[in-house]
């Protein structure tokens, strides 16, 4: 049975516009981030989100972890729908389903030390005394490699590079010993060199209490290594969905085939044999009518520009969005 | 072949509170024309340091601290304060106003950033009209504005939309203004810092096919600075490996891939991923570099090489030639 599964989901974020705007212009205009996407996530898997800035893979892990309430659609989390919980009842939640935040210089408080902003999540969950707090701090630091601990608890973010900031983030969401977490970009941030130790850190983390993750990322190559299934988005939708060699080596969707095609390779050699797709991703307040992608797709059909291709199953676990198929 | 540009011993310092950092240390590079070169390195080795140097733009409190940096000029260039002789200039030696005439005209940068670099209260168009009109008045509106208009085109830009103000494109149209800008005056060198990081990839690989197409029309010398080796695989002739302010290693795109000499160079391309080799073991290198401000003896990177030995830890390796026709600095290539 899947862990997380996303029903339907809708996430219109209503557009801002000034006083008099509102007086007199009559209907609010929404962008809709996410329009009519159903998920599933496995216990114990890696789910890969990726698809060009704007399409909506943030979004979607701010509602798998209730940050944000969808417009439309259920989030069920061990049955129930997380969108109705409340008080309480969502403060235990939280301890279950946990997030890392994208940048990790500015989702830590520069004036905390890094101990204290490990051992604060207990605090704000209201468990254990202060020593038990931080003797468990101490263990989370050790855990993520920021080791030996005591040298590192009182220390303050910006006497940390990069890389640790990150392992800081990471301690953070596993302290609660959650189920569930979804990492926003972990490793865009960081430099190559060590993009490798922090994807391994994750992939121990894992191992070691049981995660399940759900990994955004633009960066294509990494979640390759990384993740076992990875969905592909365009402007609010999954496009296509699938175990990742097959989506990697057998993409479907044009979409698809152009973000692939359009990965630098390191290897003077390689040459790329799709052409790159024209043009940039459109608006999501008015998006394109039928097929999301037609304006910009090669193999546009006629049906493309007035019908939405439903998201169906072509291959066992492969599922695309697309007329073709 | 001619040089377009030729750096000796170059060094750059900032001078800060804790002390002098020493972010381009005794830099030697020459560059032949119609090339491009591949400036690649972790955050804080040097390559926008050296990158802004060429172009005498250090930022505040660096400075150039010696060496001498050649670039070659096809005739005189006249100038107010003293005309530049044609042929090798040193611009170490020039004064702030014959900068001011090479900068943009034989050397362009095309800075990290698009968002903060163009001003936000002009049209497209205006920016390219004071662009050519700073280095030639005589050309009139109208003609400035075609030519900006051209190089928009080539760049995938709608010539109408010149009358348009930056806040009206996105982030990959604005970094297509930025690189407009920077060919425009057809320079001899161009220097590209970043110029594609903060796009998407579909944008990243179109514009750098446009900039590859435009390079070769202008019979441009290319310096390209990032961090991205696989973007470079696609696009350099040659690269430079920096780390700690040095240039450890030079070599040709295909040599460098194919057989990287230096440690860091080796263990640099072990940990890129790569995405039609799923199964590639990625490896880190472990600990970090020196801190600048106190730097230690010896090969800047023997802390974390895997190689590193007594020699590594006191003196400095000379950049000498690799087997490979390329240039390498490393105490394991010392013995010939």
């Amino acid at each position: 049975m899947a862990l997380i599964e996303a029903k339907n989901i809708k996430m219109y974020f209503p557009v801002q516009r000034g006083f008099i705007d509102s007086l007199f212009k009559g209907e609010t205009t929404f962008v809709r981030a996410i329009d009519d996407v159903s998920l599933q996530i496995e216990k114990g898997e890696t789910l890969g989100l990726a698809g060009e800035s704007g399409s909506g893979k943030t979004t979607m892990g701010r509602l798998c972890v209730r940050l944000l309430k969808p417009t439309e659609g259920q989030i069920i989390y061990d049955g129930e729908d997380i969108g109705k919980i409340k008080g309480k009842e969502l403060r235990l939640l939280r301890r279950r389903l946990q997030f890392t935040f994208q940048d990790p210089t500015s989702s830590l408080n520069p004036r905390l030390s890094v101990g204290n902003a490990i051992a604060d999540a207990l605090k704000f969950q209201r468990l254990g005394t202060p020593a038990e707090r931080k003797e468990k701090a101490e263990e989370v630091l050790e855990k993520v490699g920021l080791s030996p601990a005591s040298s590192f608890y009182d220390r303050l973010p910006h006497q940390l590079s990069g890389g640790q900031k990150q392992r800081v983030v990471f301690g953070r969401a596993i302290i609660m010993e959650p189920e569930f977490v979804v990492t926003d970009e972990p490793v865009a941030m960081v430099d190559v060199s060590i993009k490798a130790q922090l994807l391994e850190l994750m992939l121990d983390l894992k191992k070691d209490l049981d995660l399940t993750y759900l990994f955004i990322s633009h960066d294509l190559a990494t979640a390759r290594h990384v993740c076992d299934r990875i969905a592909i988005m365009y402007l609010g939708r999954v496009i296509e969905l699938g175990d990742r060699n097959q989506v990697y080596e057998n993409p479907l969707h044009p979409y698809t085939v152009g973000l692939i095609g359009a990965i630098p390779v390191p290897d003077p050699k390689a040459r790329r044999s799709e052409a790159i797709p024209p043009g940039e991703i459109p608006s999501p307040i008015n998006p394109p009518s039928g097929c999301r992608f037609h304006p910009r797709c090669p193999k546009c059909m006629e049906k493309c520009k007035t019908e939405d291709p439903e998201f169906r199953e072509v291959d066992t676990g492969h599922s695309v969005a697309c007329h073709l198929f | 072949m001619t040089n377009a540009l030729r750096i000796q011993d170059l060094t750059v310092e900032y001078k800060t509170r804790r002390g002098v950092a020493r972010a381009v240390d005794r830099v030697q590079l020459s560059l032949e024309e119609n090339r491009t070169l591949g400036l690649a390195g972790e955050s804080g080795c040097g390559k926008s340091t050296l990158g802004r140097a060429i172009m005498r733009l250090v930022p505040h409190p660096g400075q150039v601290a010696g060496g001498n940096i050649y670039i070659n000029i096809d005739d005189d260039i006249p100038c107010k304060k003293g005309d530049i002789p044609k042929g090798e200039v040193d611009i170490t030696g020039l004064n702030e106003e014959q900068m001011r005439v090479l900068r943009g005209k034989e050397i362009a940068y095309i800075f990290q950033d698009p968002m903060t670099s163009l001003n936000p209260m002009l049209t497209i168009g205006n920016h390219f009209i004071q662009m050519i009109q700073a280095h030639n008045p005589e050309i009139e509106k109208e003609e400035a504005l075609d030519r900006g208009k051209e190089v928009l085109e080539g760049l995938g830009i709608l010539p109408e939309r010149v009358t348009d103000y930056p806040h009206q494109f996105s982030g990959g149209m604005r970094q297509r203004v930025m690189i407009g800008l920077g060919m425009v005056l057809r320079p001899r060198l161009l220097i590209s810092d970043e110029p594609t990081t903060s796009l998407d990839v579909i944008v990243e690989a179109q514009i750098l096919e446009q900039m590859a197409e435009l390079k070769k029309t202008f019979n441009l010398t290319m310096i390209l600075i990032t961090h991205n080796l696989g973007v470079l695989a696609q696009t350099a002739d040659d690269i430079a490996i920096m780390y700690c302010g040095r240039i450890v290693e030079l070599a040709s795109t295909e040599n460098l891939f194919e057989a990287p000499q230096h440690p860091y160079a080796q263990a640099l391309l072990l940990s890129v991923p790569d995405v039609t080799k799923p199964n590639k073991k990625l490896v880190w290198i472990p600990g970090a570099p020196p801190d600048l401000v106190d730097p230690i003896p010896g090969c800047m990177f023997n802390p974390r090489c895997p190689m590193a030995m007594d020699i590594c830890k006191t003196q400095v390796p000379p950049l000498i030639e690799s087997e490979t026709g390329g240039l390498v600095a490393c105490h394991l290539y010392g013995g010939k």
